[in-house]
């Protein structure tokens, strides 16, 4: 099973990357741009079968590694 | 005073650590492998700063979960004293042994360069050779210590009188100008800048000392 996790930086955490991007994007000409948030995808493959068992690994995973809590939030999709 | 240095790889700050305590404690310094399971006997442990592991996935991030971390927290639980310094305090956020995270510099922009702090506290091993609200200056070199926790830990943090150090002038972005924090038992030190780096007029100066000069006092 393939699993992709999205992890990105909590609402309120100022990212100042994301700002530049956003400012050089506008500098670029994309006057549309407001916001922009910058954040990690990570792929993963797992020996299982079982999509339970699955989500639950990888919030586990998210929990103890892939995301720091005090700052960021993640999202787990899984492919099969 | 004993003290120990964990060799992190990609850390780079750790024989400087080993310089500073050598020749302040005239005494052999323990250096410990990451991938070791067990402490020596040991007053002090320093986790010194650097990029280890390459900075891969977060600073700190990838070393806070090293087989010796195990070790250094029941240190730190039984009241046994650690200096997180830069990478090390990265390190020390990300394993729990302190709140908060340290983020990317708010001008995006690595900063290397000699800053002033303020002495918040001398309640600690660490501070109390220093006198409350004197300036000393520290070299910082981080791109990421940018300090962050919600404003209910900063609140308690301060309440508590758990910020030890503060910037004179925000090089980073920390919030409330903090540089340097101390654990819930005050055992625990994490700073940004580096103590280690003033302890020799070689070097640049020596306001570090008192630091080190402290925590012999109180842990021989």
């Amino acid at each position: 099973m393939k699993a992709r996790v999205f992890v990105t930086l909590k609402n309120g955490v100022l990212d100042p990357q994301g700002k530049a991007i956003g400012h050089a994007l506008n500098g670029l000409g994309f006057a549309s741009v407001g916001d922009v948030r910058q954040g990690k995808v990570i792929d993963l493959e797992l020996a299982e079968s079982d999509a339970g068992n699955a989500k639950v690994a990888l919030k586990e995973m998210c929990e103890k590694l892939l995301a720091n809590t005090v700052i960021e939030k993640y999202e787990i999709e899984l492919k099969s | 005073m004993k003290s120990a240095v964990i060799v992190f790889p990609a850390a780079n700050c750790d024989r400087d650590a080993a310089t500073a305590l050598e020749q302040m404690t005239g005494k052999k310094t323990q250096m410990v492998w990451h991938q070791d399971s067990e402490l020596p006997d040991v007053d002090l442990v320093v986790l010194p700063g650097g990029f280890s592991y390459g900075d891969y996935l977060r600073c700190g991030a990838m070393a806070s979960q090293s087989k010796i971390m195990g070790a250094i927290k029941q240190h730190a639980e039984k009241g046994g004293a650690v200096l997180a310094v830069c990478n090390g305090f990265q390190i020390a956020t990300e394993a729990g042994l302190l709140p908060g995270a340290l983020m990317r510099n708010a001008g995006l922009k690595f900063v290397c360069k000699p800053v002033a702090l303020k002495v918040e506290e001398t309640q600690s091993a660490f501070t109390r050779k220093y006198n409350q609200g004197q300036t000393v200056t520290f070299p910082v070199a981080h791109g990421e210590g940018n300090y962050y926790a919600d404003d209910a830990t900063l609140d308690r943090l301060e309440g508590e009188g758990r910020v030890m150090f503060r910037y004179q002038n925000n090089p980073n972005g920390s919030a409330r100008d903090i540089a340097g924090i101390l654990s819930e038992k005050r055992n625990v030190l994490g700073m940004m800048p580096h103590p280690e780096r003033v302890v020799d007029p070689l070097t640049g100066g020596i306001d570090g000392r008192a630091m080190f000069q402290g925590l012999i006092e109180t842990l021989s």
